[in-house]
Protein backbone atom coordinates (compact mmCIF):
# COMPACT_ATOMS: atom_id res chain seq x y z
CA UNK A 1 0.00 0.00 0.00
CA UNK A 2 1.78 3.10 -1.18
CA UNK A 3 1.97 5.98 1.70
CA UNK A 4 -1.16 7.70 2.03
CA UNK A 5 -0.27 11.60 2.25
CA UNK A 6 -1.18 13.56 5.57
CA UNK A 7 -3.86 15.25 4.93
CA UNK A 8 -4.41 18.54 6.11
CA UNK A 9 -6.96 21.53 5.11
CA UNK A 10 -4.26 22.96 2.76
CA UNK A 11 -3.84 19.89 0.91
CA UNK A 12 -7.50 19.22 0.50
CA UNK A 13 -8.43 23.09 -0.61
CA UNK A 14 -5.35 22.24 -3.04
CA UNK A 15 -6.07 18.95 -4.01
CA UNK A 16 -9.50 20.58 -4.82
CA UNK A 17 -8.47 22.91 -6.96
CA UNK A 18 -6.34 21.21 -9.28
CA UNK A 19 -8.84 19.14 -10.02
CA UNK A 20 -10.90 21.79 -10.78
CA UNK A 21 -8.70 24.04 -12.84
CA UNK A 22 -7.92 20.65 -15.11
CA UNK A 23 -11.24 19.69 -15.71
CA UNK A 24 -12.16 23.33 -16.79
CA UNK A 25 -9.11 23.36 -18.95
CA UNK A 26 -9.67 20.39 -20.45
CA UNK A 27 -13.88 21.02 -21.38
CA UNK A 28 -13.06 24.61 -22.16
CA UNK A 29 -10.39 23.76 -24.57
CA UNK A 30 -12.86 20.95 -26.01
CA UNK A 31 -15.82 22.88 -26.54
CA UNK A 32 -13.53 25.69 -28.38
CA UNK A 33 -11.80 22.91 -30.70
CA UNK A 34 -15.46 21.81 -31.49
CA UNK A 35 -17.30 24.95 -32.10
CA UNK A 36 -17.17 25.32 -35.72
CA UNK A 37 -18.20 22.02 -36.44
CA UNK A 38 -20.95 22.38 -33.97
CA UNK A 39 -22.74 25.32 -34.87
CA UNK A 40 -22.47 24.22 -38.84
CA UNK A 41 -24.39 21.14 -37.50
CA UNK A 42 -27.12 23.25 -35.94
CA UNK A 43 -27.16 25.44 -38.85
CA UNK A 44 -27.27 22.11 -41.53
CA UNK A 45 -30.22 21.09 -38.68
CA UNK A 46 -32.42 24.42 -39.46
CA UNK A 47 -31.30 24.56 -43.16
CA UNK A 48 -32.57 21.20 -43.63
CA UNK A 49 -36.15 21.54 -41.53
CA UNK A 50 -36.65 24.48 -43.56
CA UNK A 51 -35.69 22.36 -46.65
CA UNK A 52 -38.26 20.10 -45.78
CA UNK A 53 -41.48 21.56 -44.37
CA UNK A 54 -40.92 23.15 -48.56
CA UNK A 55 -41.13 20.23 -49.59
CA UNK A 56 -37.13 20.80 -51.24
CA UNK A 57 -35.90 17.64 -49.51
CA UNK A 58 -37.20 14.41 -48.71
CA UNK A 59 -35.54 12.51 -46.92
CA UNK A 60 -32.46 12.80 -44.04
CA UNK A 61 -29.69 11.16 -46.13
CA UNK A 62 -29.01 14.34 -47.92
CA UNK A 63 -25.44 15.47 -47.90
CA UNK A 64 -24.38 18.36 -45.78
CA UNK A 65 -22.95 20.12 -48.96
CA UNK A 66 -26.62 19.60 -51.45
CA UNK A 67 -28.42 21.11 -48.29
CA UNK A 68 -26.64 24.19 -48.19
CA UNK A 69 -27.05 24.16 -52.01
CA UNK A 70 -30.55 23.75 -52.14
CA UNK A 71 -31.16 26.07 -49.51
CA UNK A 72 -29.02 29.25 -51.22
CA UNK A 73 -30.53 28.64 -54.69
CA UNK A 74 -34.06 28.10 -53.46
CA UNK A 75 -34.71 29.67 -50.14
CA UNK A 76 -34.99 33.86 -50.25
CA UNK A 77 -34.94 34.59 -46.35
CA UNK A 78 -35.50 38.28 -45.19
CA UNK A 79 -37.49 39.89 -42.25
CA UNK A 80 -40.91 41.35 -41.49
CA UNK A 81 -42.21 43.75 -38.77
CA UNK A 82 -45.26 42.70 -36.99
CA UNK A 83 -46.99 45.74 -38.96
CA UNK A 84 -45.67 43.61 -42.32
CA UNK A 85 -43.10 46.20 -43.62
CA UNK A 86 -39.89 44.15 -44.37
CA UNK A 87 -37.04 45.13 -42.49
CA UNK A 88 -33.78 45.94 -44.16
CA UNK A 89 -30.46 44.40 -43.02
CA UNK A 90 -31.59 41.83 -40.52
CA UNK A 91 -30.69 38.27 -41.48
CA UNK A 92 -33.57 35.94 -41.06
CA UNK A 93 -31.73 32.54 -39.66
CA UNK A 94 -29.50 34.78 -36.94
CA UNK A 95 -33.39 36.60 -35.02
CA UNK A 96 -33.28 35.29 -31.85
CA UNK A 97 -36.85 35.45 -30.70
CA UNK A 98 -36.59 36.12 -27.27
CA UNK A 99 -34.11 38.81 -27.77
CA UNK A 100 -36.11 40.19 -30.68
CA UNK A 101 -39.76 39.39 -30.69
CA UNK A 102 -40.62 42.18 -33.09
CA UNK A 103 -38.70 40.82 -35.89
CA UNK A 104 -40.11 37.59 -37.94
CA UNK A 105 -38.20 35.82 -40.19
CA UNK A 106 -39.90 34.80 -43.26
CA UNK A 107 -38.15 31.95 -45.44
CA UNK A 108 -39.68 31.72 -48.88
CA UNK A 109 -39.29 29.07 -51.86
CA UNK A 110 -38.64 30.69 -55.10
CA UNK A 111 -39.43 28.59 -58.27
CA UNK A 112 -37.25 30.55 -60.68
CA UNK A 113 -39.30 33.74 -60.44
CA UNK A 114 -42.74 33.18 -58.72
CA UNK A 115 -42.77 32.58 -54.90
CA UNK A 116 -44.09 29.20 -54.36
CA UNK A 117 -44.31 28.75 -50.63
CA UNK A 118 -44.02 30.72 -47.43
CA UNK A 119 -42.03 29.02 -44.00
CA UNK A 120 -42.01 30.46 -40.78
CA UNK A 121 -40.84 29.61 -37.60
CA UNK A 122 -43.27 29.18 -34.55
CA UNK A 123 -42.53 27.98 -30.98
CA UNK A 124 -44.20 28.47 -27.61
CA UNK A 125 -44.90 26.29 -24.58
CA UNK A 126 -46.43 22.93 -24.79
CA UNK A 127 -46.60 20.31 -21.57
CA UNK A 128 -43.24 20.28 -20.39
CA UNK A 129 -40.87 22.09 -22.60
CA UNK A 130 -40.79 25.04 -25.32
CA UNK A 131 -41.20 22.89 -28.79
CA UNK A 132 -39.69 24.89 -32.06
CA UNK A 133 -40.72 24.28 -35.46
CA UNK A 134 -41.41 25.43 -39.11
CA UNK A 135 -44.77 26.26 -40.56
CA UNK A 136 -44.80 26.25 -44.68
CA UNK A 137 -48.15 28.03 -46.24
CA UNK A 138 -48.75 27.69 -49.90
CA UNK A 139 -48.44 30.56 -52.27
CA UNK A 140 -52.40 31.75 -51.41
CA UNK A 141 -51.18 31.94 -47.80
CA UNK A 142 -54.06 30.19 -46.85
CA UNK A 143 -53.14 26.31 -47.51
CA UNK A 144 -51.01 24.38 -44.71
CA UNK A 145 -47.77 23.09 -47.38
CA UNK A 146 -46.21 21.36 -44.17
CA UNK A 147 -45.05 21.68 -40.61
CA UNK A 148 -42.50 20.40 -38.42
CA UNK A 149 -41.49 20.20 -34.92
CA UNK A 150 -37.41 19.89 -34.82
CA UNK A 151 -37.08 20.59 -30.88
CA UNK A 152 -39.43 19.58 -28.09
CA UNK A 153 -38.66 18.05 -24.82
CA UNK A 154 -41.78 16.29 -24.58
CA UNK A 155 -43.09 12.56 -23.71
CA UNK A 156 -42.02 10.60 -26.01
CA UNK A 157 -44.51 8.08 -26.86
CA UNK A 158 -47.00 10.84 -26.26
CA UNK A 159 -46.21 14.54 -26.34
CA UNK A 160 -43.42 13.08 -28.43
CA UNK A 161 -45.38 12.01 -31.27
CA UNK A 162 -45.39 15.47 -32.35
CA UNK A 163 -42.83 15.54 -34.16
CA UNK A 164 -43.43 11.92 -35.95
CA UNK A 165 -44.66 11.80 -39.76
CA UNK A 166 -48.34 10.64 -39.17
CA UNK A 167 -49.40 13.58 -37.06
CA UNK A 168 -47.41 16.72 -38.80
CA UNK A 169 -49.27 14.65 -42.58
CA UNK A 170 -52.45 16.00 -41.15
CA UNK A 171 -51.62 19.60 -41.19
CA UNK A 172 -50.88 19.37 -45.11
CA UNK A 173 -53.50 20.90 -47.24
CA UNK A 174 -55.90 22.38 -43.80
CA UNK A 175 -56.47 26.20 -44.39
CA UNK A 176 -55.86 28.82 -41.96
CA UNK A 177 -58.62 31.23 -42.88
CA UNK A 178 -62.34 31.10 -43.10
CA UNK A 179 -64.55 32.53 -45.31
CA UNK A 180 -64.48 35.61 -44.33
CA UNK A 181 -60.87 36.00 -44.41
CA UNK A 182 -60.39 35.72 -40.46
CA UNK A 183 -57.17 33.95 -39.08
CA UNK A 184 -58.74 30.61 -37.28
CA UNK A 185 -55.66 28.82 -37.55
CA UNK A 186 -55.25 25.24 -37.09
CA UNK A 187 -56.75 23.16 -34.21
CA UNK A 188 -55.51 20.32 -33.34
CA UNK A 189 -58.93 17.90 -31.82
CA UNK A 190 -58.72 15.89 -28.91
CA UNK A 191 -58.43 12.34 -30.57
CA UNK A 192 -59.30 11.93 -33.82
CA UNK A 193 -61.52 13.29 -36.74
CA UNK A 194 -64.41 11.27 -37.23
CA UNK A 195 -65.50 12.96 -40.53
CA UNK A 196 -68.60 15.55 -40.65
CA UNK A 197 -67.77 17.96 -37.84
CA UNK A 198 -67.97 21.42 -38.82
CA UNK A 199 -65.03 23.74 -40.08
CA UNK A 200 -63.27 20.27 -40.93
CA UNK A 201 -60.60 21.95 -42.66
CA UNK A 202 -59.53 23.67 -40.02
CA UNK A 203 -59.12 20.41 -37.91
CA UNK A 204 -56.07 17.71 -37.41
CA UNK A 205 -56.25 14.28 -35.41
CA UNK A 206 -54.68 14.91 -32.12
CA UNK A 207 -52.56 12.40 -30.07
CA UNK A 208 -54.50 10.54 -27.28
CA UNK A 209 -52.72 11.35 -23.73
CA UNK A 210 -51.01 14.35 -25.01
CA UNK A 211 -54.07 16.63 -24.50
CA UNK A 212 -51.98 19.48 -23.04
CA UNK A 213 -49.19 19.48 -25.28
CA UNK A 214 -51.39 19.76 -28.21
CA UNK A 215 -53.39 22.67 -26.51
CA UNK A 216 -50.09 24.24 -25.88
CA UNK A 217 -49.56 24.06 -29.88
CA UNK A 218 -52.90 25.63 -31.21
CA UNK A 219 -52.21 28.53 -29.15
CA UNK A 220 -48.40 29.18 -30.26
CA UNK A 221 -49.53 28.42 -33.92
CA UNK A 222 -52.70 31.01 -33.92
CA UNK A 223 -50.32 33.20 -32.13
CA UNK A 224 -47.40 32.68 -34.94
CA UNK A 225 -51.07 32.99 -37.49
CA UNK A 226 -51.93 36.31 -36.20
CA UNK A 227 -48.34 37.84 -35.86
CA UNK A 228 -47.37 37.23 -39.63
CA UNK A 229 -51.09 37.83 -40.57
CA UNK A 230 -50.07 41.85 -41.35
CA UNK A 231 -47.66 40.39 -43.81
CA UNK A 232 -49.35 37.99 -45.31
CA UNK A 233 -52.15 40.37 -45.98
CA UNK A 234 -50.36 42.66 -48.15
CA UNK A 235 -48.90 39.73 -49.77
CA UNK A 236 -52.09 38.67 -50.70
CA UNK A 237 -53.31 41.62 -51.75
CA UNK A 238 -50.43 42.01 -54.35
CA UNK A 239 -50.93 38.90 -55.46
CA UNK A 240 -55.11 39.33 -56.31
CA UNK B 1 -1.06 -18.13 -24.37
CA UNK B 2 -3.22 -15.70 -23.09
CA UNK B 3 -2.68 -11.76 -23.69
CA UNK B 4 -4.71 -11.05 -20.14
CA UNK B 5 -3.73 -13.01 -16.76
CA UNK B 6 -6.73 -15.57 -15.65
CA UNK B 7 -7.28 -12.93 -12.68
CA UNK B 8 -7.53 -9.68 -15.11
CA UNK B 9 -9.66 -12.27 -17.72
CA UNK B 10 -11.91 -11.86 -14.52
CA UNK B 11 -12.16 -8.65 -14.20
CA UNK B 12 -13.57 -8.27 -18.05
CA UNK B 13 -15.93 -11.08 -17.57
CA UNK B 14 -17.71 -11.20 -14.51
CA UNK B 15 -19.51 -8.37 -15.39
CA UNK B 16 -20.60 -9.69 -18.25
CA UNK B 17 -22.44 -12.47 -16.99
CA UNK B 18 -21.89 -13.43 -12.98
CA UNK B 19 -22.06 -9.95 -11.93
CA UNK B 20 -24.00 -7.85 -14.78
CA UNK B 21 -24.57 -4.41 -13.33
CA UNK B 22 -28.24 -3.90 -15.10
CA UNK B 23 -29.32 -7.78 -14.59
CA UNK B 24 -27.80 -8.70 -11.58
CA UNK B 25 -27.27 -5.33 -9.57
CA UNK B 26 -30.37 -4.01 -11.33
CA UNK B 27 -28.39 -0.63 -11.75
CA UNK B 28 -28.45 1.78 -14.62
CA UNK B 29 -31.80 0.97 -15.60
CA UNK B 30 -33.45 4.44 -16.51
CA UNK B 31 -30.98 4.77 -19.74
CA UNK B 32 -31.44 1.39 -20.30
CA UNK B 33 -35.34 2.09 -20.77
CA UNK B 34 -35.10 5.56 -22.65
CA UNK B 35 -32.53 4.81 -25.46
CA UNK B 36 -33.50 1.38 -26.31
CA UNK B 37 -36.18 2.29 -29.04
CA UNK B 38 -33.46 2.05 -31.67
CA UNK B 39 -30.19 -0.24 -31.99
CA UNK B 40 -28.43 2.87 -33.60
CA UNK B 41 -29.07 5.23 -30.38
CA UNK B 42 -28.34 1.97 -28.21
CA UNK B 43 -25.13 1.15 -29.48
CA UNK B 44 -23.71 5.14 -29.55
CA UNK B 45 -25.16 5.05 -25.95
CA UNK B 46 -23.20 1.85 -25.19
CA UNK B 47 -19.87 2.96 -27.15
CA UNK B 48 -20.50 6.35 -24.84
CA UNK B 49 -20.90 4.67 -21.42
CA UNK B 50 -17.90 1.75 -22.02
CA UNK B 51 -15.69 4.78 -22.65
CA UNK B 52 -16.95 7.20 -19.83
CA UNK B 53 -16.67 4.38 -17.06
CA UNK B 54 -13.63 3.68 -18.32
CA UNK B 55 -11.43 6.12 -18.30
CA UNK B 56 -12.83 7.59 -15.25
CA UNK B 57 -11.87 4.38 -13.39
CA UNK B 58 -8.46 4.80 -14.71
CA UNK B 59 -8.05 8.26 -13.62
CA UNK B 60 -9.61 7.99 -10.09
CA UNK B 61 -7.29 4.65 -10.02
CA UNK B 62 -4.54 6.88 -10.88
CA UNK B 63 -5.70 9.67 -7.63
CA UNK B 64 -6.65 6.71 -5.37
CA UNK B 65 -3.70 7.57 -3.13
CA UNK B 66 -3.58 11.19 -3.19
CA UNK B 67 -7.49 12.04 -3.02
CA UNK B 68 -8.68 13.41 0.31
CA UNK B 69 -11.32 10.77 1.48
CA UNK B 70 -13.47 13.76 2.77
CA UNK B 71 -13.46 15.37 -0.57
CA UNK B 72 -13.20 11.83 -2.26
CA UNK B 73 -16.95 11.93 -4.05
CA UNK B 74 -16.83 15.24 -5.41
CA UNK B 75 -13.26 13.93 -6.85
CA UNK B 76 -15.03 11.08 -8.47
CA UNK B 77 -18.16 13.35 -9.84
CA UNK B 78 -15.95 16.10 -11.11
CA UNK B 79 -13.54 13.24 -13.37
CA UNK B 80 -17.37 11.61 -14.32
CA UNK B 81 -18.68 14.94 -15.53
CA UNK B 82 -15.82 16.36 -17.04
CA UNK B 83 -15.39 12.71 -18.98
CA UNK B 84 -19.38 12.71 -19.90
CA UNK B 85 -19.29 16.29 -21.08
CA UNK B 86 -16.03 15.66 -23.35
CA UNK B 87 -18.55 12.42 -24.69
CA UNK B 88 -21.39 15.06 -25.51
CA UNK B 89 -19.67 17.59 -27.30
CA UNK B 90 -18.03 14.84 -29.37
CA UNK B 91 -21.51 13.49 -30.32
CA UNK B 92 -22.56 16.85 -30.95
CA UNK B 93 -20.07 17.69 -32.99
CA UNK B 94 -19.58 14.41 -35.32
CA UNK B 95 -23.02 12.15 -34.70
CA UNK B 96 -25.47 15.41 -34.33
CA UNK B 97 -28.40 13.58 -35.48
CA UNK B 98 -28.10 10.52 -32.54
CA UNK B 99 -27.11 13.05 -30.28
CA UNK B 100 -29.87 14.85 -30.58
CA UNK B 101 -32.19 11.58 -30.31
CA UNK B 102 -30.21 10.47 -27.19
CA UNK B 103 -30.69 14.45 -26.09
CA UNK B 104 -30.32 14.23 -22.30
CA UNK B 105 -29.72 10.76 -21.66
CA UNK B 106 -25.53 11.10 -22.07
CA UNK B 107 -25.56 13.75 -19.91
CA UNK B 108 -27.46 11.63 -17.49
CA UNK B 109 -24.82 9.23 -17.79
CA UNK B 110 -23.49 11.34 -14.65
CA UNK B 111 -25.95 9.81 -12.78
CA UNK B 112 -25.53 6.57 -14.49
CA UNK B 113 -25.29 4.53 -10.93
CA UNK B 114 -22.92 2.05 -12.75
CA UNK B 115 -20.11 4.86 -13.13
CA UNK B 116 -19.72 5.69 -9.28
CA UNK B 117 -20.42 2.68 -8.41
CA UNK B 118 -17.50 1.18 -10.05
CA UNK B 119 -15.37 3.76 -8.89
CA UNK B 120 -16.08 3.55 -5.22
CA UNK B 121 -16.14 0.00 -5.70
CA UNK B 122 -13.15 -1.01 -7.30
CA UNK B 123 -11.26 2.07 -8.58
CA UNK B 124 -10.36 3.38 -5.12
CA UNK B 125 -9.06 0.14 -4.11
CA UNK B 126 -7.23 -1.15 -7.26
CA UNK B 127 -4.25 -0.44 -10.05
CA UNK B 128 -5.20 1.62 -13.12
CA UNK B 129 -4.86 -0.93 -15.26
CA UNK B 130 -7.08 -3.40 -13.56
CA UNK B 131 -9.53 -0.83 -13.01
CA UNK B 132 -9.45 -0.12 -16.78
CA UNK B 133 -10.55 -3.62 -17.52
CA UNK B 134 -13.30 -3.61 -14.93
CA UNK B 135 -14.62 -0.62 -16.40
CA UNK B 136 -14.84 -2.51 -20.09
CA UNK B 137 -16.08 -4.83 -18.67
CA UNK B 138 -18.91 -3.37 -16.60
CA UNK B 139 -19.40 -0.80 -19.37
CA UNK B 140 -19.79 -4.24 -21.51
CA UNK B 141 -22.32 -5.77 -19.47
CA UNK B 142 -24.05 -2.89 -19.37
CA UNK B 143 -23.94 -2.73 -23.11
CA UNK B 144 -24.65 -6.46 -23.45
CA UNK B 145 -28.37 -5.99 -22.46
CA UNK B 146 -29.00 -2.24 -23.64
CA UNK B 147 -28.00 -4.11 -27.02
CA UNK B 148 -30.18 -6.85 -26.47
CA UNK B 149 -33.12 -4.85 -25.48
CA UNK B 150 -32.95 -2.46 -28.51
CA UNK B 151 -33.08 -5.33 -30.70
CA UNK B 152 -36.05 -6.87 -28.94
CA UNK B 153 -38.09 -3.85 -29.24
CA UNK B 154 -36.56 -2.25 -32.82
CA UNK B 155 -37.50 -6.05 -34.01
CA UNK B 156 -40.73 -5.79 -32.29
CA UNK B 157 -41.78 -2.27 -32.66
CA UNK B 158 -40.74 -1.02 -35.56
CA UNK B 159 -39.99 -4.21 -38.07
CA UNK B 160 -36.53 -3.00 -38.41
CA UNK B 161 -32.72 -3.60 -37.75
CA UNK B 162 -30.51 -0.25 -37.39
CA UNK B 163 -33.33 1.85 -39.53
CA UNK B 164 -33.58 -1.45 -42.11
CA UNK B 165 -36.32 -3.08 -42.79
CA UNK B 166 -36.38 -6.96 -41.99
CA UNK B 167 -39.84 -7.90 -41.40
CA UNK B 168 -40.90 -8.23 -45.44
CA UNK B 169 -43.80 -6.07 -46.81
CA UNK B 170 -45.43 -9.48 -47.58
CA UNK B 171 -45.82 -9.99 -44.02
CA UNK B 172 -47.43 -6.71 -43.40
CA UNK B 173 -49.85 -7.24 -46.02
CA UNK B 174 -50.93 -10.94 -44.80
CA UNK B 175 -52.32 -8.66 -41.71
CA UNK B 176 -48.98 -8.76 -39.43
CA UNK B 177 -48.89 -5.37 -37.44
CA UNK B 178 -45.93 -3.63 -35.26
CA UNK B 179 -46.39 -3.90 -31.58
CA UNK B 180 -46.79 -0.13 -30.29
CA UNK B 181 -45.79 -1.89 -26.92
CA UNK B 182 -42.41 -1.72 -27.66
CA UNK B 183 -42.03 1.60 -28.13
CA UNK B 184 -43.43 2.50 -25.46
CA UNK B 185 -41.15 2.38 -22.04
CA UNK B 186 -43.21 -0.71 -21.06
CA UNK B 187 -41.87 -2.36 -23.74
CA UNK B 188 -38.79 -2.25 -22.49
CA UNK B 189 -39.42 -3.17 -18.75
CA UNK B 190 -40.89 -6.40 -20.13
CA UNK B 191 -37.97 -7.45 -22.23
CA UNK B 192 -35.60 -6.30 -19.42
CA UNK B 193 -37.76 -8.35 -16.82
CA UNK B 194 -37.70 -11.24 -19.23
CA UNK B 195 -33.43 -11.37 -19.70
CA UNK B 196 -32.97 -10.67 -16.03
CA UNK B 197 -35.06 -13.98 -15.76
CA UNK B 198 -32.88 -15.90 -17.64
CA UNK B 199 -29.67 -14.41 -17.11
CA UNK B 200 -30.50 -15.27 -13.27
CA UNK B 201 -32.06 -18.94 -14.14
CA UNK B 202 -28.62 -19.47 -15.81
CA UNK B 203 -26.09 -18.25 -12.99
CA UNK B 204 -28.63 -19.66 -10.67
CA UNK B 205 -28.12 -15.58 -8.48
CA UNK B 206 -30.99 -15.40 -6.06
CA UNK B 207 -31.45 -12.24 -4.24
Amino acid sequence: MASKPRITKAYTLGFAAAVTMVCSVLLASAATLLKERQDRNVQLDIKWNILSVLDLVESRDVEAEEVFRLFDSNVRTYVVDPAGNKVDGKNAEEVDPKSEPDLLPVFARVDGDVTAAYCIPTQGKALWSTVKGYIALENDLNTVKGITFYSHGETPGLGGEIDKEWFTEGFKGKTILDENGAVVSIHIVKGKLRGGEADLEHKVDGISGATLTTKGLNEFIKYTLDRYEPFFKTVRGVAS
Amino acid sequence: MSLLSKKDQGFLKDPLMDNNPIATQVLGICSALAVTVQLQTAVVMSIAVISVISFSNVLISLVRNKVPSNIRIIVELAIIATLVILVDQILKAFLYDISKQLSVFVGLIITNCIVLGRAEAFALQNKPWPSFLDGVGNGLGYSMILIAVAFGRELLGSGTLFGFQVIPDAAYAAGYQNMGLMVLAPGAFILLGLIIWVQRAITGVAE
